[in-house]
C-alpha cells in the first residue's frame, strides 16, 4: 500500500479543481435543460389531445426507463453518425437534461396537482383565460411546491456527472483518472474527487431542507 | 323563448318561485335541468327562474343540490340534461341552425362574465396580494388599465372595510377579513348576478357578522341580483325577496322570507326551519 502524500495532492489539485469547474457547469446547464424540458414534458402530458399525451407518455416512460451512461453512449456516439455532432460537454448537458427531465416532470405533474382545486374554480369563476390561469395562478402556486424536490434531483445530477468522463467529458473523475494513469496512484486523486463530492452535496441538501421549510409555510 | 314557456307537465301545482314578484326582467332561467354525480340524481329536472335586482336565498338539506345551481351558473359543472339561460342567453348552449349544441368555450366566457361568484372556502389566490387579487381580472379579462382596475379595487376595498391592507397577501389576513377580500374580487368584474356559496360556512363565529354586514350593505344599496346559499337564516330573511326551499333536487316551496319563515305550507320546510332555527 502506498502511503498518502499531502505534497501530490497539491500538485493534483489544480487539474481536479478545472474538473471541479466542468463538473460544476454541466450540472447547472443540465438543470436548467431538465427544469425547462420536465415542464414541457408536464404541460404536454396534461393535453386533452392524446396524439399529444401519448407519445410524450412513451418517450417520457423510455428515457426514464434506460440508463443514462447508455444515452449519453447513444448522443455521443450513434448521433454523429447521423450528422449530429456535439461537443462533449454539450453532449452531456444535453443527456443530462434530457434524463432527468423525465423525473422533474413528475415532480412538477404533482406540484400542479397539489394547488387546490379552489384556484381553479376562483379563476374560472373570475373568466380568466386558460393561459392566464396557468401564468398568474397555477404555476407560481405550483413552483413554490417543487422547489425542494427540485434541488434533490439538482444533487443526484451533480452526483451523475462523474459518467460524463465516458463520453471524454474532463469533469473531475476524468481528470483524476488521466493523472492516475501517468502517476499509477490512484489514492489520493480518487479520494480528492469523493471528498469534494461530499463537500458539495452536504451543505446543498442542508440548504435545501432549510429552503424547504421557508417556502412550506 | 318562446317553446319552453308551457308550464312544466309533471309538477304544475309548484310555485314558478320567484317570477311572480313583478319588477325587474327575468335574469337566471332554469328548465328542466336534472344534474347526476354517478348514480345520484342531485338536481331533477329543475325548473326556476331568477328576476333581475332580487336576492334569491336557496335553503334546505345538505346535498338538496344548493350548490350544485351555483356550480352550475358558475359553469364549474355542466348540466346533464336541460338549459341554463342568462339575459335569455344560453350559457353553455349555443343555438347553430335552430338545434342547440354544447357551446364553445369563448361563448360560455362571455355569458360567465355577467356572474361573479364567492366561494365557503375564499379560495383568494395565496401568491397575489390583496390588490392584485382583485385587478387580476378586470385587467386581464376586461382589459381595463392597470390603473383603472387599481382605483377601482381601492374603491371596492374601502366597501369592504380593508382599505390598510391592501399590500399584504391573503395569508396574512384573518378568514373574514379574506372572504371579504373575495367579495370584492367578485365586485370587481361587476357582475350581473352575485352567487354566494355558503360564504361564512368555514368563519369562526365572531367573524360571520362582519362578512354578512358587508354583504347586507351591498344588498341594500346596489341593485345586483343575489343567489345565495346559506344556512344563515336571520341574515337570509333581512336580504332576500324570495327564499327557495330546496329538498331532494327540487324546489318544494317558495316566497317571502316572511312567509316561509313565519307561516311554511310544507312539512319538510317545518321540519327543516326547526333544525336550523
Amino acid at each position: 500500500m502506498n502511503n498518502w502524500s499531502w505534497s501530490y495532492v497539491g500538485e493534483i489539485m489544480p487539474d481536479i479543481l478545472r474538473g471541479l469547474w466542468i463538473t460544476v457547469q454541466a450540472t447547472f446547464y443540465g438543470s436548467l435543460v431538465s427544469f425547462a424540458l420536465g415542464l414541457v414534458w408536464a404541460l404536454a402530458l396534461r393535453a386533452p389531445s392524446r396524439w399529444v399525451t401519448w407519445p410524450v407518455s412513451i418517450f417520457v416512460e423510455f428515457v426514464r426507463n434506460t440508463p443514462l451512461l447508455v444515452q449519453l453512449f447513444f448522443l455521443f456516439f450513434v448521433l454523429p453518425g447521423w450528422g449530429l455532432t456535439f461537443a462533449p460537454l454539450t453532449t452531456g448537458v444535453i443527456g443530462l437534461g434530457l434524463h432527468y427531465s423525465t423525473y422533474t416532470s413528475e415532480v412538477y405533474r404533482a406540484g400542479i396537482d397539489g394547488v387546490p382545486p379552489g384556484q381553479w374554480e376562483a379563476a374560472t369563476a373570475l373568466s380568466l383565460p386558460r393561459r392566464r390561469i396557468w401564468i398568474a395562478v397555477i404555476l407560481p402556486q405550483a413552483f413554490r411546491r417543487v422547489v425542494p424536490a427540485l434541488g434533490n434531483y439538482v444533487i443526484a445530477m451533480f452526483k451523475d456527472t462523474p459518467l460524463l468522463a465516458g463520453i471524454t467529458v474532463a469533469d473531475m473523475l476524468f481528470q483524476a483518472n488521466s493523472i492516475s494513469a501517468t502517476t499509477f496512484d490512484y489514492l489520493e486523486p480518487i479520494t480528492v474527487v469523493g471528498v469534494l463530492f461530499v463537500v458539495i452535496s452536504y451543505p446543498t441538501s442542508l440548504l435545501l431542507r432549510a429552503l424547504e421549510r421557508r417556502l412550506v409555510r | 323563448m318562446s317553446a319552453d314557456s308551457n308550464p312544466p307537465k309533471d309538477r304544475t301545482d309548484e310555485p314558478s318561485a320567484p317570477a311572480k314578484s313583478a319588477a325587474g326582467t327575468e335574469l337566471i332561467r332554469f328548465d328542466k335541468v336534472t344534474k347526476r354525480f354517478g348514480g345520484h340524481t342531485v338536481l331533477d329536472s329543475l325548473d326556476f327562474t331568477v328576476s333581475s335586482g332580487k336576492h334569491v336565498t336557496l335553503i334546505g338539506p345538505s346535498g338538496s343540490g344548493k350548490t350544485t345551481i351555483l356550480r352550475l351558473l358558475m359553469t364549474l359543472l355542466t348540466p346533464d340534461e336541460g338549459t341554463i339561460r342568462v339575459g335569455g342567453e344560453y350559457l353553455t348552449h349555443e343555438e347553430k341552425g335552430g338545434k342547440l349544441v354544447p357551446a364553445g368555450e369563448k361563448h360560455t366566457r362571455e355569458i360567465r362574465k355577467k356572474i361573479g361568484m364567492v366561494f365557503q372556502q375564499f379560495n383568494l389566490f395565496p401568491n397575489m396580494k390583496v390588490l392584485r387579487n382583485i385587478t387580476e381580472a378586470p385587467v386581464h379579462v376586461l382589459g381595463m388599465s392597470k390603473d383603472a382596475a387599481e382605483e377601482r379595487a381601492r374603491d371596492l376595498l374601502e366597501l369592504v372595510g380593508l382599505t390598510e391592507h391592501l399590500d399584504k397577501y391573503p395569508t396574512q389576513l384573518s378568514g373574514g377579513q379574506q372572504q371579504r377580500v373575495a367579495i370584492a374580487r367578485a365586485l370587481a368584474m361587476r357582475p350581473q348576478v352575485l352567487l354566494l356559496d355558503e360564504v361564512t360556512s368555514a368563519l369562526d363565529p365572531e367573524l360571520v357578522a362582519g362578512v354578512l354586514d358587508v354583504l347586507r350593505d351591498i344588498a341594500h344599496t346596489t341593485d345586483i341580483t343575489m343567489l345565495c346559499v346559506t344556512h344563515e337564516m336571520n341574515f337570509a330573511r333581512d336580504i332576500s325577496d324570495d327564499v327557495l326551499m330546496f329538498d331532494a333536487g327540487r324546489v318544494i316551496e317558495s316566497g317571502a322570507p316572511e312567509k316561509i319563515f313565519s307561516e311554511p305550507e310544507q312539512e319538510r320546510t317545518r321540519e327543516f326551519l326547526s333544525a336550523v332555527l
